[in-house]
């Protein structure tokens, strides 16, 4: 079958991986989700989350939650650390607890903003939302670390949660974060700057855990599906790279190529 | 309506941009240059939502009287670059360029620097073995940090073969699948976002 002019062949296999991904994705949520309880496994980042607001609120220590400097608003990860913002802010405004949120882009401050002002709502407590702690420092990436350093060591925040994209001022943050004491919980998408959280914070959502939160926090079906939909999305990826080591195999010990379409 | 516009135009271009992105047509890089021409205006347009709030903060604060010295200094740094280009221009030997040069820099690489001593006091924690895996890191770090020196091929010949296969395949598989798993991740939460089941980025609405 002849593929349309217009069509990049070279982007096929994309597309055949997007369609199937796009029809799981919407087959557990607006199906499986009628019918099936999803369980997650507990995830002690976010379990973590409840004690650390409690920590800070015992000590009358602020909140400090920062998206980290690599990410802007259209980054999944963002949104996704957005959706804990959520959350931590429900939190913070129930217990009475001042929530810092500084940040190196506009518009992450202005959602930001608004994320927080209607969690404070939603729980009852929107006099308690101060609109300045909410706030854009700098664009630069050290800029922005130095000011992020400077709230904490100013501020002293009993808990951190660093959550978001971050680049080479993951580990000056969360040293600085480790220097005071503070709970830290962190996590990013960004692999080489996991091992520095790691080492340096109490709790780190790794990779997958940073976006199953939303659903793990709310107990949201429709998120929780979703990551249902990534289960069975990494099951069908382990199979296929199994076919493909057994058939990497089989051609080696036959000696020759047996396919002109699946060549490693 | 307030939300319902936002949602609308979401999928309309989340769409319209996964479609264009399967086209070779000049009209699908036309259209895909545009939106990334819009979007780079959008952008100019925010930085002034943050310039604005940036002011407005530290003056907020300044009058309370929080960290005063700090904000003071912040505002003058923010004052004082866009005198200088207006008055002087932006080009060599003016004294915007000499701010940038001698002070923006140099504080910059100063903040950079710190990461220095904060990987050797995050080292010094996370190598202390005192469970299997803190000692597995610690093993791995040190056949890494050997086998990149010139101590290493003192030791043995073969000590850099061995550290390049522990990067090679248990570091890189361990590295691949956890992205595998945030590409994953990243592509449900997109989902989420053009088909209107992830409303945060609205303002929290769940």
């Amino acid at each position: 079958m002849a593929l349309p002019s217009w069509f990049n062949a070279e982007t096929l296999a994309t597309l055949l991986a997007s369609i199937i991904s796009i029809l799981i994705v919407v087959y557990t949520t607006y199906y499986r989700r009628k019918d099936r309880e999803f369980r997650v496994r507990t995830i002690s980042g976010l379990s973590a989350v409840e004690d650390a607001i409690g920590r800070a609120t015992e000590m009358a220590r602020p909140v400090l939650y920062t998206p980290g400097w690599g990410g802007d608003i259209q980054r999944p990860t963002t949104i996704a650390s957005m959706n804990i913002l959520s959350h931590v802010a429900e939190k913070t405004a129930g217990y009475d607890c001042r929530l810092v949120y500084p940040t190196h882009d506009p518009v992450i401050m202005a959602v930001a903003q608004e994320v927080v002002k209607e969690s404070y709502t939603r729980v009852g407590f929107p006099d308690r939302y101060r609109s300045d702690d909410i706030s854009y420092v700098s664009s630069s990436q050290f800029g922005y670390a130095a000011a992020v350093d400077g709230l904490i060591s100013r501020l002293k925040p009993a808990s951190i949660f660093l959550l978001g994209t971050f680049e080479a001022e993951s580990l000056i943050l969360a040293e600085t974060g480790n220097s005071i004491n503070a709970i830290q919980i962190a996590g990013t998408d960004s692999t080489i700057q996991l091992s520095f959280f790691i080492v340096a914070c109490d709790y780190t959502l790794i990779g997958e855990e940073v976006f199953a939160a939303s659903g793990y926090l709310s107990g949201d079906r429709s998120i929780l599906a979703s990551v249902k939909a990534q289960d069975i999305m990494k099951v069908l990826i382990a199979l296929f790279v199994l076919a493909a080591v057994v058939w990497s195999t089989v051609e080696t010990l036959a000696g020759q190529s047996l396919s002109e379409w699946w060549v490693f | 309506m307030g939300r319902k516009f936002p949602l609308a135009v979401c999928f309309l271009f989340g769409v319209v941009m996964f479609i264009q992105y399967f086209s070779q047509s000049t009209a699908a890089r036309n259209l895909n240059q545009t939106i990334l021409d819009y979007w780079q205006i959008v952008f100019a347009f925010t930085l002034i939502v943050g310039v604005f709030s940036f002011f407005k903060n530290n003056v907020t604060h300044i009058s309370r009287g929080a960290d005063r010295p700090y904000r003071v200094v912040g505002l003058i740094g923010f004052c004082s670059m866009p005198i200088l280009a207006l008055i002087w221009g932006i080009k060599a030997d003016t004294p915007f360029m000499w701010m940038f040069e001698n002070v923006q820099a140099p504080m910059q690489s100063t903040v950079f620097a710190l990461l220095a001593f904060f990987v050797a006091s995050a080292s010094f924690r996370g190598f202390r073995a005192r469970s299997l895996p803190a000692a597995v890191l610690l093993i791995s770090a040190l056949l890494m940090l050997l086998s990149r020196s010139n101590i290493g091929g003192y030791f043995s010949s073969g000590l850099p073969e061995v550290a390049n296969w522990v990067r090679d395949y248990p570091s890189m598989a361990a590295r691949r699948a956890i992205l595998i798993g945030i590409g994953l991740g990243s592509l449900t939460t997109s989902l989420r976002v053009i088909i209107g089941i992830e409303r945060t980025w609205l303002g929290g609405e769940k």
